[in-house]
């Protein structure tokens, strides 16, 4: 760092442009007073209201229908009624609403696209990375996928569960950050029943093409995750340490 | 003794001391998770009623989490000091709210002060129950609790700042640009203080080797610290790297703190080898604690006497007894960063910060704020604004600022540098006096002392930009 230290300025019109080029860090922002100029103030707004937004749209099942013609698609709903509710409590995000039924199969795999905390995300990005996925995976059947309101990642243990199936894949909208709304993520459950905790299960996260993972690559190292679980019976930890090394930035 | 309290024609009975604090307790989302908030406004108000009835002496002989099952509960109990007690041995938590009230309305910034080390994080969190937000500044801003190593925080008049340079992938340069940006605006007399994205000895060694060099070439009066796991900052002792501050974020009960991986043997080895390495110039204060409300409900370890859950305001007074035991520089709570399942509006983050404030001051804790937010909880700048001003107004240690208010690294908002500057002018607040001499040194103040708006060719501009080009 020294001879970085000891760099004369470089020459230019903007030399704070020095501070903006080296991170995506809102630097050099100038100043109104002791407050923000009005352009970097309404600059900061958008973003936030961007991520604002995207935890409070409603999931619009039409929409994911209409982006997946031909998918056998069952409707389900958290023990969280509304909204305030799902983000204050997290336990009623994971228990299905009282009286669901799903039909009991004998699936080796069951989808669940879950709102989370972005369903902008699942309106985005959900129906690329299904689709993905499932080209990905012959000879596995599959049960009818599940689309969840107001619902967390354990949701899918009680879906996996009700529908018999030996594995759950949860798609669900990630927290929103300023610069990224509409990120969705991955989570694979084997075995899946109440009571998983989560180093039992795998994850791939910031599915969101074209900043993040795409939908190939997501797809490719989710079938690879699968395809391990199913030969060692689990999921999780055990998984990460003997399985296939999940790529950089699949966390 | 049956503990019953009458509001509105409604007698409410509190068995356990556990659920009384629980129900006396201000409502917020994470007592409602845990299941130990009051079922109604009027039973809340029972139990404050009850509380403040209870004599002070009585968290001495009742517990809330067991003595012989928890290490926090038997270092508070083993550590207390009775004659510092003695002033308010006698009074009820009321009375004790009411004597608090007195004496920072005379400003006998002594009295207040001095009763630390006879308090414990219980009484403590139960007068704060009693208060309103006002009171919470009044008191606080007369509990007097002052630290140093190369910057002496804490003074009347003084409000500083932790420069918070995050960066995604710990770049060098990355980091470098925004401890530039925050030093032009005033800020990073607390520390420099970075959270590393990956918790090696490698990485933290070259992260503190770098802000160990921009501190030592602009003689900044400053400390850095690489908020790393404490067994991490242990592996980077043994390599000889520059540690100012031994970091660790600590919870109010032994399981919680397990689950963070520490032991309070830990911290007292980790503390002792920062303190061999004399980096202090004006005092020896060598550790800094976060921590937060909601962070034991959140490992499942928030659970008190007869398995009941405690309420998360009483455990993270207990987190503060946690970090008084290791002499910090620094304290804070990261006050709206764990979610709205533990504070879920504006209205209980705003409360929350206030309360950790004064309890932590009142435990004898050099207390900040890092005054933040995520995007799935109904807060907004607005909120954060008013947080932040009554926290300078309460005489907070320092506050928490990132560039443009936004972590790029941890994806939360907290303050941006400017921030710190408006809360300075607007209630006349200087930054710490050794800091503030070197921002006069470095011509970065105007005549009247406040922090300029440089223009880059200005030569104190010139020189710490060049810190940034490579």
């Amino acid at each position: 760092m020294s001879s970085a230290l000891d760099a004369p300025l470089p020459p230019g019109d903007d030399p704070w442009a020095v501070l903006r080029a080296a991170t995506r860090a809102r630097v050099a922002l100038g100043r109104a007073g002791d407050a923000l100029p009005t352009a970097r103030e309404l600059e900061f707004r958008a973003a936030h209201a961007a991520a604002r937004d995207a935890v409070h749209q409603p999931l619009d099942p039409a929409l994911v229908r209409a982006q997946l013609p031909g998918v056998e698609l069952v409707e389900v709903h958290s023990a969280a009624p509304d909204r305030a509710t799902y983000l204050q409590r997290p336990d009623l995000g994971r228990q299905l609403a009282e009286g669901t039924e799903l039909p009991r199969g004998d699936a080796d795999l069951a989808v669940v696209v879950a709102d989370g905390l972005s369903p902008r995300a699942v309106h985005e990005h959900a129906a690329g990375l299904v689709t993905a996925l499932l080209e990905r995976l012959p000879g596995w059947t599959v049960a009818p996928l599940v689309l969840a309101h107001q619902a967390r990642v354990a949701l899918g243990d009680a879906v996996g569960e009700a529908l018999g199936a030996r594995a759950v894949v949860v798609l669900i909208g990630e927290r929103p950050g300023l610069s990224s709304a509409d990120s969705l993520g991955v989570y694979l459950t084997w075995g899946p029943r109440p009571g998983r905790v989560d180093s039992e299960r795998n994850c791939v996260s910031n599915v969101r093409p074209p900043h993040g993972l795409s939908y190939p690559q997501a797809a490719d190292t989710v079938a690879a995750l699968l395809g391990a679980a199913r030969e060692l019976g689990a999921s999780g930890v055990v998984l990460k340490d003997e399985g296939p090394a999940l790529p950089a930035g699949a966390g | 003794m049956r503990r019953v309290g009458t509001v509105g024609g409604h007698t409410y009975e509190f068995p356990t001391l556990v659920e009384l604090m629980a129900k006396a307790t201000p409502l917020r989302s994470g007592d409602v998770l845990a299941g130990c908030a009051a079922e109604s406004a009027a039973e809340r108000v029972a139990a404050q009623t009850v509380l403040a009835d209870l004599p002070l002496a009585t968290f001495l002989d009742e517990q809330v989490v067991g003595y012989d099952e928890d290490d926090v509960t038997r270092l508070v109990l083993d550590t207390h000091d009775p004659v510092a007690f003695a002033p308010v041995a006698s009074l009820t938590v009321g009375e004790f709210r009411d004597r608090l009230l007195a004496w920072a309305a005379a400003g006998d910034e002594a009295a207040i002060s001095d009763l630390a080390p006879g308090l414990t994080p219980e009484m403590v969190a139960a007068t704060s129950k009693l208060m309103r937000n006002a009171d919470l500044v009044a008191v606080g801003r007369r509990t007097r609790v002052v630290t140093g190593l190369r910057s002496t925080l804490g003074l009347p008049g003084r409000l500083a700042s932790r420069l918070q340079p995050n960066h995604p992938t710990d770049d060098p340069l990355g980091v470098t640009a925004s401890i530039v940006d925050g030093l032009l605006q005033g800020c990073g007399d607390a520390v420099i203080g970075i959270n590393p994205a990956t918790d090696s000895p490698a990485r933290t060694v070259a992260l503190l080797q770098l802000v160990d060099e921009v501190i030592g070439r602009y003689g900044i009066p400053t400390q850095s610290c690489v908020l790393a796991h404490v067994t991490t900052t242990l592996r980077a002792l043994e390599a000889g790297a520059p540690v100012d501050l031994v970091f660790q974020s600590v919870a109010g009960t032994q399981p919680a703190n397990r689950g963070f991986g520490v032991t309070l043997d830990l911290l007292a080895e980790a503390r002792a080898g920062a303190l061999a390495l004399g980096r202090g110039t004006v005092g020896s204060n060598v550790t800094y604690f976060e921590t937060g409300q909601g962070s034991a409900l959140s490992a499942d370890a928030h659970r008190g006497i007869g398995g009941r859950p405690v309420d998360q305001q009483t455990l993270e007074a207990r987190a503060y007894a946690v970090a008084r035991h290791f002499d910090p520089l620094i304290v804070n709570t990261v006050v709206g960063f764990i979610g709205p399942e533990y504070l879920y509006d504006g209205k209980q983050v705003l409360r929350a910060g206030l309360e950790d404030h004064f309890c932590g001051k009142l435990l004898g804790l050099p207390m900040g704020v890092d005054v933040c937010y995520t995007n799935h909880a109904e807060v907004d700048e607005d909120d954060m604004d008013a947080l932040m001003l009554l926290l300078g107004a309460a005489g907070c240690t320092f506050l928490i600022a990132v560039p443009g208010m936004d972590d790029v690294m941890l994806h939360y908002q907290s303050l941006a540098f400017s921030d710190v500057l408006t809360t300075r002018s607007v209630l006349g607040l200087r930054p710490a006096p050794e800091f503030e001499a070197w921002l006069a040194r470095m011509d970065l103040l105007d005549d009247a002392g406040r922090v300029r708006e440089l223009t880059a060719d200005a030569p104190a501009a010139r020189a710490l930009l060049a810190a940034a080009s490579a």
